[in-house]
């Protein structure tokens, strides 16, 4: 009875009688959702464009992060060194496109990625000779980025907000609203999605494979840059950071591997769902759920409904 | 101008609809994967304005032809001549630039899309303005979305589909993707359409409206029509002139009454051993 008491009662009781604690394990939830939706989407991203599961996104995170403390750290201004990472992004992805995908283009799918994972290791490689392994600090001060804390009085007892963390929710946000209008309302974005439907259709209408692919990867570098600024401004930027990023293999399975909503709720929902699992249920086994839940969650998923929240159901003709 | 045409919509004879340049023309062509000869030494040419069917039986190569005149796969010897430019090197991107327009006998549509937007998708050639225009959609870049949406809903007058505009084209019935699918290459304004079995699987009505799109798309716009299809009534009623392959060699080159007549390709339609 006990048990049962603890698992099923208890932890409301908990929730209940302290809400302005429970509203702040709410905000950590999301803010750590956003972070996980933003790695999701850039797998999104180039999934739905070409097929191909980008097992390197986690490392493309910790490479942009690196590559704009690194230009700072050799004396170029924040903001110069923001854009030139920018163009360095870009020139990751004309790359990747020209050596990674062109060259096994109409391969299966598992080829390709494999492809990923040696790329993964090749930035890796490449970020530590460049950059050294130990971490470094993001410049999120010299960005312009908010730092400290608000204080919010509700519910009888006070909630702190990170400012950085509610700066990282508003630029999520837009981030997701700029996606969204992009691939929707543009020829750019149409394009993209004709691609990720029908490659030979695509080619019929004349649109070019390669600079889509060129689009799609520089988007996700784009994401991936965005999201190491964030993510680095919160702790700091090193290779654990590519760890993480796995954390959005459960988050695609719950949202859904073509869908940009899928990836952001599926984030919010793994990102509140382990704080708040941790937090209530997490003692009764002595703590530690954080870093299994998700999967756990994942696998419920696969079980019952595999093509995720959003995804689209696989309907074969045999 | 041949009688069955007439018989289905009479036409002004102020000019006439066939001109005397070849759009297109094919010469000695051979393809072949590893040991397969898909085709062999073809030749045949396509006149402006004319509508050519290809036919044959079960793999005569034909669709096989039509990714060589549309770029997907390049012939080892021969040369193709498009509008007096004779090609090297091909890829579907430049076919598409060059004015050729294709469907496939699968229907191949972007199946998560409305109708709208995969129509929208032909005009992608035809829009000028660049990636960066397009990041910051207001301005030029919605101009001219709306210049070419204006075209397209033309096209979707011209097809009757107004009433699926807005529906995701995976959730329609096969006869009106097919007819989508055609929308979307005359989108692209073309000089040259490919059509790949545009009747097949349709019932008889569908097929009824199918002829009648293709007729009024040659005889309206002035688009030259290449196409592939099995059901011979169709063939003959449509076509202006007729290649027929066997084995990937060519049989039978004329008009449909010629070609009927042929003894070469009645033999290898009912399998006459040699």
């Amino acid at each position: 009875m006990e048990l049962l008491y603890n698992i099923f009662a208890d932890p409301f009781v908990q929730m209940v009688s302290l809400p302005d604690f429970f509203v702040q394990v709410l905000w950590e939830g999301f803010v750590s959702g956003i972070l996980y939706s933003l790695i999701a989407l850039g797998f999104v991203l180039i999934f739905k464009a070409s097929g191909v599961f980008n097992f390197a996104q986690g490392i493309m995170v910790v490479f942009a992060a690196l590559t704009l403390v690194g230009l700072f750290a050799l004396g170029l201004p924040a903001y110069v060194a923001l854009g030139v990472t920018i163009v360095i992004m870009l020139g990751l992805a004309f790359t990747v496109e020209r050596v990674v995908l062109r060259p096994l283009v109409n391969q299966p799918d598992i080829i390709l990625f494999m492809a990923t994972i040696g790329l993964t290791e090749f930035l890796v490689g490449s970020g530590e000779l460049v950059f050294g392994g130990e971490p470094k600090t993001m410049i999120s001060a010299e960005l312009g980025l908010p730092s400290g804390a608000i204080d919010v009085n509700m519910l009888g007892g006070f909630v702190t907000f990170q400012r950085i963390d509610i700066a990282a929710a508003i630029i999520a946000i837009i981030m997701v609203i700029a996606l969204a209008i992009f691939f929707n309302k543009t020829k750019v974005g149409r394009a993209l999605r004709a691609v990720a439907d029908d490659h030979q259709a695509a080619l019929s209408v004349g649109i070019s494979l390669n600079q889509i692919w060129v689009i799609v990867w520089f988007a996700a570098g784009i994401v991936a840059l965005t999201t190491g600024i964030m993510w680095g401004a919160r702790s700091d930027v090193s290779f654990a950071l590519e760890i993480i990023a796995l954390k959005a293999l459960p988050v695609l399975i719950l949202g859904g591997f073509t869908s940009i909503p899928g990836a952001i709720l599926g984030g919010l929902i793994i990102g509140i769902g382990e704080k708040i699992g941790e937090i209530y249920w997490g003692p009764l086994v002595g703590g530690g759920i954080e870093s299994w839940l998700a999967f756990f969650i994942a696998l419920l998923f696969l079980l019952f409904r595999p093509q995720g929240l959003f995804g689209e159901k696989i309907i074969e003709r045999i | 101008m041949n009688m069955q045409h007439q018989d289905v919509m009479p036409v002004g004879e102020a000019t006439p609809r066939i001109k005397d340049n070849n759009l297109l023309d094919i010469a000695e062509i051979s393809l072949s994967f590893g040991g397969v000869k898909a085709i062999q030494n073809v030749s045949f040419n396509v006149k402006e304005g004319e509508i050519r069917a290809i036919i044959g039986p079960n793999g005569a190569g034909k669709t096989s032809m039509l990714n060589v005149i549309n770029g997907f796969y390049n012939p080892q010897v021969g040369t193709i001549t498009f509008d007096g430019q004779q090609r090297s090197e091909m890829r579907p991107y430049i076919a598409a630039t060059q004015g050729i327009a294709r469907t496939f006998q699968n229907v191949a549509l972007f199946r998560g899309m409305s109708t709208l937007d995969n129509i929208m998708a032909g005009r992608m050639l035809r829009m000028k303005k660049n990636f960066i225009h397009h990041l910051w959609y207001y301005g030029a870049a919605k101009k001219e979305e709306l210049e070419h949406r204006e075209y397209v809903e033309k096209v979707i007058e011209f097809l009757e589909i107004q009433s699926i505009r807005r529906t995701p084209v995976g959730r329609l019935p096969y006869g009106l993707q097919k007819r989508v699918e055609l929308g979307r290459a005359l989108a692209m304004q073309p000089r040259l359409l490919l059509l790949d079995e545009p009747m097949a699987g349709m019932n008889l009505e569908e097929k009824q409206d199918m002829s009648r799109f293709i007729i009024d798309v040659n005889e309206q716009f002035g688009t030259t029509i290449t196409l592939i299809e099995h059901d011979m009534g169709v063939v003959m009623d449509l076509s202006d002139r007729v290649v027929v392959l066997n084995y990937g060699q060519k049989i039978a080159d004329g008009t449909p009454s010629e070609v009927k007549a042929n003894q070469d390709v009645i033999d290898a339609y009912l399998g006459v051993s040699h």
